[in-house]
């Protein structure tokens, strides 16, 4: 069986969630079925020579689900796809959460990095803390969703107009988790990969290259990365990652 | 696929089943898109870019979009001859397609040591990449006169014992001079083009995009640049030349093969979609069955200029 393909795939729900964010939930028997929480999706934009790197927001048993924000072009033009169109996927691709329901899991999420920790929570049973930042209440998205995959969800905004004020990291204060999961902007990561080091716990974050090909083959998306023995090189993340643990990258 | 013999083609001694090859940079050592497809649909695979030494490649990002096309600064990250020698070719040189060793350098006896390691191996051919624009010392600075083209083409020639395909680059004034060049030097047959260098700059943070600050354009964009270069130097060389530079359709391939190429590469397109070499390959045969074509070698050089 191929480890991932590139197929049509029929729309089957489309969404705005809060202005410029969209839920896509596409019909993809094969794809679904090799499918990964973390791993990602490289879909096409016809018109476009470079398909754009989308993360499975969550796996049902036939389709796949999509969370993106319109950034540019190619993901505005996505955003006018309408229920019954066909979207060409080439999935699933790279590494994605090591996930052990029998660890308790804080999930590190920020803006348009919660969606990816979406499957992870749902593959965890509810054995998950999910703390998630939002610039503000109204880009706040998929609270209920976690909520109802049985995980502990709590919520900080930058300007405090719903939940916490603050930082999402500031949220795990007080709670117990043996392994750290997160996908968020940059400073957001390195504040989770510095409260991973302080309890001492295993942390994988999830990054973001810009990517050609998604498969391996043109080594265009590297990253940073160092060795057992301290030795740096580049490693890709389409397909080393998208996600690493956190004591694998040079930087972050 | 059966071996049909419409699509085979002969380019200086190696038989290849069909014309579409697979561009070097764009496919790896086989193995990603070897999940997809058997890699004997394929004519053959031109490897991604190998040197001496082991090399780090360039710092992200490396590519990047552009209208109709895309830019790249890879900067030949690679294992090193050896390592593709040891762990690659065992592999590839069983998944009946031809396998082209593209090698790169920054000196003449780097160029000419990788190719000596090469030649009691399984690979089929060498192509010679002098004009990979996005290291300092990635052999460019030989492919941009007609001096540099000579010299390096002629003392690998003298040591390679594969058959040698000379890569072009785009970035030259005049490339006959340099496909004439390379002619002179020993060359069996010559592919082009490379990437046209390209630069593309954020205006917000006002930084160039690629970390490279510049990196070479490919895709659909570059095809009229590659059709009217592979067109000129087939009016001024005997050797085969096989054509690339965005082609992304059947009708590409045969507009190649009009202006003069005897095989065709397919890179950038493979990103749009990996299935493109197999769809490419299709349409042409299908093509040359409408149109009564009995050979791939017919519609080589076969444009009416006016
Ligand atoms: C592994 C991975 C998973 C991702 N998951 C999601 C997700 O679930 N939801 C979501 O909203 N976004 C996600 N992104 C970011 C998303 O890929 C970009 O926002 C998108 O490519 C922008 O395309 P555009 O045409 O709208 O923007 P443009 O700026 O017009 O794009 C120009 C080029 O730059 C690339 N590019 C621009 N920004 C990024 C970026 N941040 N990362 C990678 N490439 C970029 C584009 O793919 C395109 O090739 C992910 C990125 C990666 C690498
Ligand atoms: C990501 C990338 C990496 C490349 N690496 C190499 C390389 O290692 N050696 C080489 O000779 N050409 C390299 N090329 C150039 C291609 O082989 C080809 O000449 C060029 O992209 C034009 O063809 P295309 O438009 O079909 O991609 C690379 C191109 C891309 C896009
Ligand atoms: S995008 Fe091609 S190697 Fe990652």
């Amino acid at each position: 069986m191929k480890p991932f393909d590139s197929r049509q795939c029929k729309l089957l729900a489309a969404r705005e969630l809060s202005p410029g964010i969209f839920d896509f939930t596409v019909s993809c028997p094969e794809l679904a079925a090799l499918a990964a929480p973390g791993q990602f999706a490289q879909i096409l934009v016809p018109g476009h020579t470079l398909r754009r790197p989308i993360s499975i927001c969550s796996i049902g048993r036939e389709t796949l689900r999509f969370v993106f924000q319109v950034r540019g072009e190619g993901t505005e033009k996505l955003s006018r796809y309408r229920p019954g169109d066909d979207i060409d996927i080439l999935a699933p691709l790279g590494k994605g959460f090591p996930i052990d329901p029998n660890k308790r899991t804080l999930l590190v999420g920020g803006g348009i990095g919660v969606p990816p920790l979406l499957g992870v929570a749902e593959a965890l049973g509810g054995n998950a803390v999910a703390v998630l930042g939002f610039r503000n209440r109204d880009l706040v998205i998929l609270e209920e969703d976690f909520k109802n995959t049985g995980a502990k969800v709590l919520i900080a905004t930058d300007d405090g107009s719903y939940g916490h004020k603050g930082l999402v990291t500031d949220l795990a204060t007080g709670e117990d988790f043996q392994v750290l999961m997160a996908c968020g902007p940059g400073p957001m990561l390195r504040g989770a990969g510095a409260l991973a080091g302080e309890r001492g716990v295993p942390g994988y974050l999830s990054l973001e290259q810009r990517m050609a090909c998604g498969v391996g083959a043109c080594l265009g998306c590297a990253v940073a990365l160092t060795d057992g023995e301290g030795r740096e090189y580049f490693g890709h993340v389409c397909k080393d990652g998208p996600v690493f643990p956190m004591d694998r990258l040079k930087e972050v | 696929m059966e071996k049909n013999n419409k699509l085979s083609v002969n380019i200086a001694g190696v038989e290849f089943n069909n014309p579409i090859i697979a561009a070097s940079g764009t496919f790896g050592f086989g193995r990603e898109y070897g999940e997809l497809y058997p890699l004997s649909e394929l004519g053959g695979i031109s490897c991604k870019g190998t040197t001496l030494k082991e090399r780090p490649g360039n710092p992200p990002p490396r590519v990047t979009e552009t209208p109709g096309g895309m830019l790249n600064a890879v900067g030949l990250q690679n294992p090193g001859v050896e390592h593709f020698i040891n762990e690659d070719l065992p592999w590839l040189s069983k998944q009946g397609t031809r396998i082209i060793a593209n090698i790169a350098g920054s000196t003449v006896e780097d160029y000419c040591r990788t190719a000596e390691l090469l030649n009691g191996t399984a690979v089929d051919m060498v192509e010679l990449n002098i004009s990979c624009p996005n290291v300092k010392e990635g052999g460019v600075q030989f492919g941009v006169t007609a001096e540099g083209v000579e010299g390096i083409t002629r003392a690998v020639r003298e040591r390679c014992k594969k058959p040698l395909m000379v890569k072009l680059s785009p970035n030259v004034t005049d490339i006959t001079e340099m496909a004439i060049a390379a002619e002179s030097g020993g060359a069996d047959a010559l592919s082009l083009i490379n990437t046209l260098t390209g630069m593309r700059i954020d205006i917000n943070s006002r930084r160039p995009i690629i970390r490279n600050n510049t990196g070479g354009l490919s895709g659909p964009a570059v095809l009229p640049v590659a059709i009217r270069m592979v067109w000129q130097v087939c009016n001024k060389v005997k050797l085969p030349v096989v054509g690339l530079g965005g082609i992304s359709t059947w009708q590409d391939a045969v507009e190649m093969l009009l202006a003069g190429a005897v095989a065709i590469q397919v890179g950038t397109a493979i990103f749009t979609d990996p299935y493109a070499p197999i769809k490419i390959r299709d349409g042409l045969l299908e093509f040359m069955d409408k149109k009564g074509v009995k050979s791939v070698s017919e519609l080589t050089g076969g444009v009416r200029p006016w």
